[in-house]
């Protein structure tokens, strides 16, 4: 079935109110802290307290001997014993060397190089009984210089022996050449440093997880708070345990928000798991905040100076970049592919730049690993480039929304100088919707009244543009890839015609329980009630590829259309037989089959009781039952596209800065429930403005503390600090999946912070403020003002 | 010790350390694991109960110093047949919560600000949200959510 189709079944754009929520709404989720598992017993990790230091010893004679401990681990009992992590993503350096893999151990094994890197396992009957004996736990650490900035990296005391001055890799995507000879021709350049501030992700469930294992059969199970359990099976049972995968089981149930951070596997996850065996116990761990805060991977950190080259009228010819970016103490999973394949290919953003040249170099630092955080790279990439062309336009003297139009690519397919192909998009479109509805008209006289009340009014726009749904797999194969990008769905209709969809995607919070079900109910012509998902079960769902990316329902749901497919022509043979007509002659709509030209019909529940009672079926052609499965592995990525225009008032006495106005129009291609894609923008918006004007992740550059380590240090989004938003879409259906939509989860966190910041520099030209990054805190935006006096 | 409580209406009596603290009362004495902990920091509201009418965050009050106290958790708010309290469809019919880890505090607060300011206004709602942190849906159909909830809590 084609997009165009689909987009006209019933349930498609109807705003389906959740399935899931009455569990949540009543307390009767099962996040993984609430399952208490028999003969259970608790972790507790002790953790360094030193940014970077050797461990001369470790003493666990007084701990073993503290009541309730059943055991303590420590690196000595891993050692040659289990893999390190493996991170996902092979980057080759531009001399054409393999990027610095050092090992990550499970427990760390003479080192530490972060703050909170675990260094011991505590497994006690009860949780305070584990907490008391992880105290008791003697460490001796000879302390060595810690470097957290990226731009100390290079000069720092080496984390690891394969990296002797810290540096993972060099990597380069453009034609340097050519960049630099159209730069040498230009009219006008425009330059700009920036800063991407480090954010902690801090999903409202901490990660938790419950390490399971079974002697009689010998199977290991993993309750665990993750956005992709067949990855982490994978990646765990083949590159860290040597496991074979059939005898190891691992359940994402209720997930209280991910947001990039549940997709890794973390060296926790492996543990409980490995451990389970040699206790012979249940065990389970459950993060505290101060401890998600400085072990869960967190996002961006990216330093970096761009430059635009343009002619006379303001045409982009070139675009040069070099930005460092800040991978923490290990690579974690995917943290290699950020910077370069999910940032540097996003970089000609929705215009018609035609050379780019981008250079990254990656860091080792005595942090906390750095991942894939909401968006990932393609934030960084928005934040830089949308930056860079408001610049230009002022530099240029034209407005914000001028020096866009100007470049706006017009035609798809439109082949960018960095490797992707973007299928469709309306970027005027998209502009010129968000201008009206921003009511860009009436923004002098705002603004007018604004200084009247000694307040200074400004404006910033941002038209991001994003990839979502990575693939093809083999493509991503050469690009350096250790995974496929595929999704699996199976449908299984049972005899009285419900339906039960497993789908490899997984939902913690993005309500594919409900959108996944108008899918099916759509395609089969079936209540919406009729349908349920499963999901987050490496034992009851074939394989998955998990959540993250927007790819769900672009790669998950394509999934399961083409097991929809599956099942429409089975059942169009059964139909067939049944009204004793050829195949070709069946159709099928709204829940019944007819033969054309006739007045024949059989319904769709019929025709599945037939699938399995079959009596009168034509078991010499056909298997009974009706149960499909299907792999889809997209041809091309989805590019969700928009304009976000902010407005921003900043008291000049105590730089307070407050969103007034935020607008938002966004291409997300075909929309299957409205109010979910439209919270989905929501979430993201307040991520994203919550970046730009509140959140920032300090370590300390001397000794390596983290500073912001609580919600009382790192200034969460609330409820107050945003004004209701204004958005809308418009919709150019993605042209290779069959639904025709493109990823919806990550758009509000990429587009919005630089239409905040450029909003802050808008209100700030007039007091001389030329720069200033993120975050736009009252403190920090006061210092710029004082220092431009 | 020994603390007594009314939970949602029915007597529990639970021998517990000194240092226990209540939100562990209700998740691993009584099971009763809809309240939620967030935060290490009392920051978060996701572990927000009703205490004697008013809200308080059980992650930040010792079992015994509640003792003798009603309590409402999110399991109570229900009627025994599994009709969801007016706050509770108000934020399924306005799409306020996602992945629903928050939404156990946010709902209990969302009734505690009705309950105490039955006229408060979206801003006033915002600000009165303040003590309850979610990090899915921007706020805004929480916003809605509680608006809704407020008319429909007066004409109930």
């Amino acid at each position: 079935m084609g997009a165009s189709d689909f987009s006209n079944l019933p349930h498609i754009g109807a705003s389906v109110r959740r399935k899931e929520d009455y569990r949540f709404l009543t307390g009767a989720g099962q996040y993984t802290d609430d399952i208490t598992q028999a003969n259970q017993t608790y972790a507790v990790f002790v953790r360094s307290p030193h940014a970077h230091a050797n461990i001369k010893s470790i003493n666990l004679t007084k701990a073993k001997a503290m009541p309730g401990v059943v055991e303590i681990f420590t690196g000595k009992d891993i050692d040659g014993k289990m893999g390190g992590l493996p991170c996902g993503w092979l980057i080759t350096s531009t001399d054409g060397t393999p990027m610095k893999e050092p090992p990550h151990p499970i427990l760390a094994i003479g080192k530490v190089r972060y703050v909170g890197d675990q260094v011991a396992m505590v497994i006690a009957e009860t949780l305070t009984q584990a907490k008391n004996a992880a105290e008791a736990v003697e460490v001796d650490y000879d302390v060595l210089p810690a470097v957290v900035d990226v731009r100390d990296a290079a000069k720092g005391t080496a984390l690891h022996d394969a990296a002797p001055d810290n540096h993972c890799y060099k990597w380069a995507i453009g034609d340097k050449g050519q960049v630099d000879a159209a730069f040498a021709k230009a009219a006008h350049i425009t330059k700009l440093d920036l800063t991407n501030n480090r954010l902690v992700p801090n999903a409202m469930e901490p990660r938790a997880a419950i390490g399971m294992y079974n002697r009689a059969t010998e199977e290991y199970t993993l309750y665990v708070a993750n956005q992709n359990p067949h990855v982490e099976r994978l990646l765990m049972t083949a590159f860290v345990l040597g496991l074979p995968e059939h005898k190891v089981r691992v359940i994402a149930p209720d997930v209280g928000g991910g947001f990039g951070s549940k997709i890794f596997l973390y060296a926790e996850d492996v543990a409980l798991t490995w451990a389970a065996k040699q206790v012979n116990r249940n065990i389970k761990w459950t993060c505290e905040r101060s401890e998600s805060f400085l072990t869960d991977a967190h996002g961006r950190d990216h330093v970096s100076h761009a430059e635009m080259a343009m002619d006379k009228d303001g045409k982009f010819l070139a675009m040069r970049v070099h930005t460092d970016a800040n991978m923490g103490a290990y690579l974690s999973t995917f943290a290699s592919a950020v910077p370069t394949i999910l940032y540097a290919t996003l970089l000609a953003g929705q215009y018609t730049c035609p050379q780019i040249y981008v250079e990254v170099d990656a860091w080792f630092t005595n942090t906390a690993p750095v991942d894939a955080y909401r968006g990932a790279g393609r934030p960084e990439a928005t934040y830089l480039l949308e930056r860079l062309v408001s610049r230009c336009g002022w530099d240029l003297g034209l407005g914000q929304d001028e020096i866009r139009k100007r470049n706006f690519i017009s035609s798809w397919p439109y082949q960018t100088p960095v490797a992707l192909q973007y299928d469709v998009g309306d970027y005027l479109g998209c502009m010129n919707k968000a201008q009206g509805l921003a009511d860009v008209a009436g923004f002098e006289a705002r603004k007018k009244a604004s200084a009247a009340k000694g307040l200074l009014r400004g404006v910033g726009y941002s038209s991001y543009i994003e990839a979502c749904g990575i693939a093809p797999s083999n493509i991503a194969g050469a690009l350096g890839a250790r995974a496929g990008l595929f999704e699996c769905g199976e449908v299984r209709v049972h005899p009285t015609g419900s339906v039960t969809v497993f789908t490899g995607s997984h939902s913690h919070g993005q309500g594919h329980e409900t959108t996944f079900a108008q899918v099916v109910a759509a395609r089969l012509g079936i209540a919406v009630e009729s349908v349920d998902v499963v999901h987050g079960d490496t034992g009851r769902v074939p394989f998955g590829m998990g959540t993250y990316g927007s790819r769900s329902i672009s790669v998950g749901g394509a999934a399961i259309m083409k097991a929809l497919d599956k099942i429409e022509t089975k059942a169009k043979k059964i139909a067939a037989h049944l009204m004793e007509a050829s195949d070709a002659d069946v159709e099928f709509s709204n829940g019944e089959f007819t033969v054309k030209g006739t007045d024949k019909k059989v319904t769709f529940g019929q025709v599945a009781l037939t699938a399995y009672v079959p009596h009168n079926y034509p078991l010499d052609k056909l298997e009974p039952g009706l149960n499909e499965t299907a792999f889809y592995d997209p041809t091309n990525f989805t590019f969700p596209a928009g304009t976000y225009i902010c407005e921003v008032e900043v008291d000049p006495a105590t730089g307070k800065t407050r969103v007034d106005k935020f607008t938002a129009v966004d291409d997300f291609g075909t929309i299957i429930n409205p109010m979910i894609v439209e919270g989905q923008v929501h979430g993201g918006l307040v991520q994203g403005i919550g970046q730009a004007l509140l959140e920032n992740c300090v370590y300390d550059r001397e000794t390596g503390q983290l500073l912001t380590g609580s919600f009382m240090d790192y200034a969460m989004p609330r409820a107050d600090d945003f004004p209701e938003f204004k958005i809308d879409t418009i919709c150019t259906p993605c042209t290779h999946n069959p639904l025709g939509t493109k990823g919806c989860g990550e758009a509000g966190a990429i587009g919005s912070p630089p239409a905040v910041i450029n909003a802050v520099l808008d209100a700030l030209k007039g007091v001389g403020v030329k720069d200033f990054d993120m975050p736009a805190s009252p403190s920090r935006v006061w210092e710029a003002i004082q220092a431009a006096k | 010790m020994q603390v007594q409580l009314k939970v949602n209406g029915k007597s529990a009596t639970v021998d517990v350390p000194p240092n226990t603290l209540l939100v562990q009362v209700l998740r691993e004495h009584l099971k009763l694991t809809g309240t939620h902990v967030g935060c290490d920091t009392a920051q978060c509201g996701a572990c927000t109960v009703i205490k004697d009418g008013r809200a308080i965050k059980s992650c930040n009050v010792l079992a015994a110093q509640v003792n003798g106290s009603e309590i409402t958790t999110i399991e109570g708010l229900a009627k025994p047949d599994g009709t969801m309290h007016p706050m509770q469809a108000a934020f399924k019919e306005c799409h306020g919560l996602q992945c629903g880890y928050c939404t156990t505090g946010m709902v209990m607060s969302a009734v505690d600000i009705c309950t105490h300011h039955p006229k408060a206004g979206e801003g006033e709602i915002r600000e009165l949200l303040e003590g309850n942190i979610c990090r899915c849906t921007g706020y805004q159909n929480i916003v809605k959510a509680v608006v809704k909830g407020q008319a429909d809590m007066a004409s109930a």
